[in-house]
């Protein structure tokens, strides 16, 4: 669905990424992992085209979409739920939902919202409220229902449990599940919370200063030592984990 | 209120009195008097003291004022947004009042006049509403598309005889795309730099005005500009060759109180005609876009929103309005110069737009009636107008610091209209 081949991108003349390999397959779920400051989010948003790759190839199902505007690979199926949730404050739930709707086809809106408040019952009692006034929790859900709104094929989600509260990040994770398995949406997930990710995706790579470090299936990663030190186990992060 | 008086107030006081009191030292504290040895310079302590007490006085009020709004806003639970309806009433109440006004016993020639000029600026207003107030793009040049609009109608009319009708929207298309041609080399601005740019911009348009002389007339203007006509029916004492007058038409006493009548009907037309197609345009999808750029333009773009053609057609469709209310303005007046297309001018509508809370249409009606209605009214108050001008200013953003309606209805509910 989604490949990644040698990717190099940055911020003017600080590099970032130093050529990265993923890919991520139809209808699997890919956790990636690594300390503050490693290049997840760099990675997400070069693939979204902001900033441009200095070098390498994003392919979205078979078509290369490196160097496209931003909103031109929205449109080919590819949802992105930024860091920081980004949510439009001033707006009021349904708005933001609508606005989710963008680029979708106004007759499925009926039905993607009935879709997406089935999967967020609280957003559905707050249709009107303004969205900088949800709790923190309510605007994630309302970042991820913005996002599913225009029936995307893959689903990149930066951070989803920030600042939550255990319970509500437990209900995100299963909501998560719950959209790969009965939907098939395709997703690419960036967390901190290393032990919900590695549980719930099919694989994972894990992320050091612009490389990827490691890779494995979820469950080998949650139980290589090494990654229990660094990233489980209260373990301190930082860029320990070897390149080799 | 009883321990208001705090010392920290009184310092903050004290401290802004020592400033005015520096100030005022050189700028009122001399003065040269002509005494037989030749000019020397006198001291003039008394006026002095007056600046230091006055801005003493000023300071302390407006704290306490400021105290007693915030134990106001304490106190009381934060009031709910006004209903649909309230908006819908007050709406339809001021524009029934709007279609009578000219046939009240009061509305003498004179206040149908200014009238008009107050829904000039509404529409104006309004117009640059869609930019600001809705995209969120600080224009500090707005008045450049009122110009395009003026000397579109009057070049049109007078060189090739178009009538008022025909100009209109030939003059909201030429404002337009001075809209785009602005709005391209903007995209990647925003905030200071636009407004910037935006200002640079409506200056160039009227240095342009002033000095291409051969079309423009240069800083002389252009004046004979044809006035409009309804229907063929003209407005003038003896109408042209071949032309009924609208007095003889409907067989009424010729009154030159009929065009004032007429211009002022236009105008309420024409911004009449801009709300409702900024009200609707809310709830379409470019409308929303427009408003979700302003609140996170990284956002929309993840959504699939290309922001080029949502800036570029704010930019646009405000920009058309102006050019509306500009061939307006140049028919109403008959005469139109560079000077009437001053920063001064671009500096009112935004103050409208941003005093009637960025975005509320009704708020844009009442600051519109504040800022040129009231001035308008109290001209007998001469040079302390300007200064009453500035006082309201500050006062409204004392007490209202995000503009005067600053609530904002959502676009689209469920079971609504969509
Ligand atoms: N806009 C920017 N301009 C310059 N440098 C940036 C910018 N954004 C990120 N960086 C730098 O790029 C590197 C990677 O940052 P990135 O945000 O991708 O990390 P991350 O893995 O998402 O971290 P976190 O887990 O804290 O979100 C960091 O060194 C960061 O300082
Ligand atoms: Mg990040």
């Amino acid at each position: 669905m989604l490949r990644v081949e040698g990717l190099y991108s940055g911020y003017g003349r600080i590099e970032a990424l130093h050529g990265i390999d993923i890919d991520v397959r139809e209808g699997e779920i890919v956790a990636l992992i690594g300390a503050n400051g490693a290049g997840k989010t760099t990675l997400l948003m070069t693939i979204c085209g902001n900033p441009r790759a200095s070098a390498g190839r994003v392919t979205l199902a078979g078509e290369d979409i490196t160097g496209l505007p931003t909103h031109l690979i929205a449109r080919r199926g590819l949802a992105h739920s930024p860091e920081g949730r980004r949510i439009f404050p001033r707006m009021s739930v349904l708005e933001n939902l609508r606005m989710g709707a963008s680029i979708a086809d106004p007759r499925h809106f009926k039905d993607d919202l009935d879709r997406v408040l089935g999967l967020f019952p609280r957003l559905g009692e707050r249709l009107d409220q303004r969205g900088g006034t949800l709790s923190g929790g309510e605007q994630q859900m309302l970042a991820i229902g913005r996002a599913l709104m225009s029936r995307p094929r893959l689903l990149l989600l930066d951070e989803p449990s920030l600042g939550l509260a255990p319970l509500v990040v437990r209900q995100i994770f299963e909501i998560i599940a719950t959209i790969n398995r009965e939907q098939g949406v395709t997703v690419l997930l960036v967390e901190q919370n290393a032990f919900h990710a590695l549980s719930l995706a099919h694989r994972a790579h894990v992320m050091v200063t612009g490389r990827i470090a490691l890779s494995g299936s979820g469950a080998e990663l949650l139980n290589n030592p090494e990654i229990r030190a660094h990233y489980l186990d209260g373990g301190a992060g930082g860029g320990a984990v070897s390149t080799s | 209120m009883a321990a208001a008086l705090s010392p920290p107030l009184i310092r903050s006081a004290a401290l802004a009195a020592v400033v005015a009191a520096l100030l005022a030292l050189p700028l009122m504290g001399v003065r040269l008097v002509d005494s037989s040895s030749g000019l020397s310079l006198a001291g003039r302590p008394d006026l002095v003291a007056w600046a230091a007490g006055g801005v003493f006085c000023g300071r302390l009020l407006i704290d306490l004022f400021r105290r007693w709004i915030a134990d106001f806003s304490i106190r009381l639970p934060l009031p709910p947004p006004p209903p649909d309806w309230t908006r819908f009433a007050v709406g339809w109440g001021l524009a029934l009042f709007a279609l009578v006004l000219p046939f009240l016993p009061f509305a003498d020639r004179n206040l149908v006049d200014k009238a008009t000029m107050v829904l000039i600026y509404i529409m104006l207003g309004w117009g640059l509403n869609i930019v600001v107030g809705l995209a969120g793009l600080l224009d500090l040049g707005f008045v450049a598309f009122y110009a395009v609009g003026a000397y579109s109608y009057a070049l049109l009319s007078l060189t090739f005889g178009l009538s008022f009708w025909v100009c209109l929207p030939l003059a909201g298309l030429f404002a337009a795309v001075f809209g785009i041609a602005l709005g391209f080399p903007v995209l990647r601005l925003r905030g200071d730099y636009l407004a910037i740019v935006t200002l640079g911009f409506g200056e160039i348009i009227r240095i342009v005005l002033q000095n291409w002389q051969d079309l423009t007339g240069g800083p002389i203007g252009i004046s004979g500009i044809e006035r409009p006509s309804l229907f063929g029916l003209s407005f003038k004492a003896v109408p042209p060759e071949g032309q009924t007058s609208f007095a003889e038409f409907f067989g009424l006493d010729y009154s030159a109180d009929h065009r004032v009548i007429f211009l002022y009907f236009l105008i309420l037309i024409l911004a009449l005609a801009t709300n409702l197609f900024t009200l609707r345009i809310r709830r379409l999808p470019v409308g929303r876009a427009w408003e979700a750029l302003r609140e996170d333009e990284i956002a929309c773009r993840s959504l699939g929103i290309n922001p080029t053609t949502i800036k570029l057609s704010a930019f646009a469709l405000g920009a058309m309005f102006a050019g509306f209310a500009g061939s307006f303005f140049a028919t109403r007046q008959g005469f139109i110069s560079p000077e009437s297309f001053t920063f001064i001018e671009s500096a009112m509508i935004l103050a409208i737009v941003v005093l009637g809370g960025m975005g509320s249409q009704i708020g844009i009606v009442l600051a519109a009636l504040l800022l040129v209605g009231l001035p308008e009214w109290f001209r007998d108050l001469q040079m302390y107008r300007m200064l009453a001008f500035g006082a309201a200013m500050v006062l409204i953003m004392l007490w209202k610091p995000s503009g005067l309606l600053s609530s904002r209805a959502p676009t689209i509910r469920l079971g609504g209209r969509a």
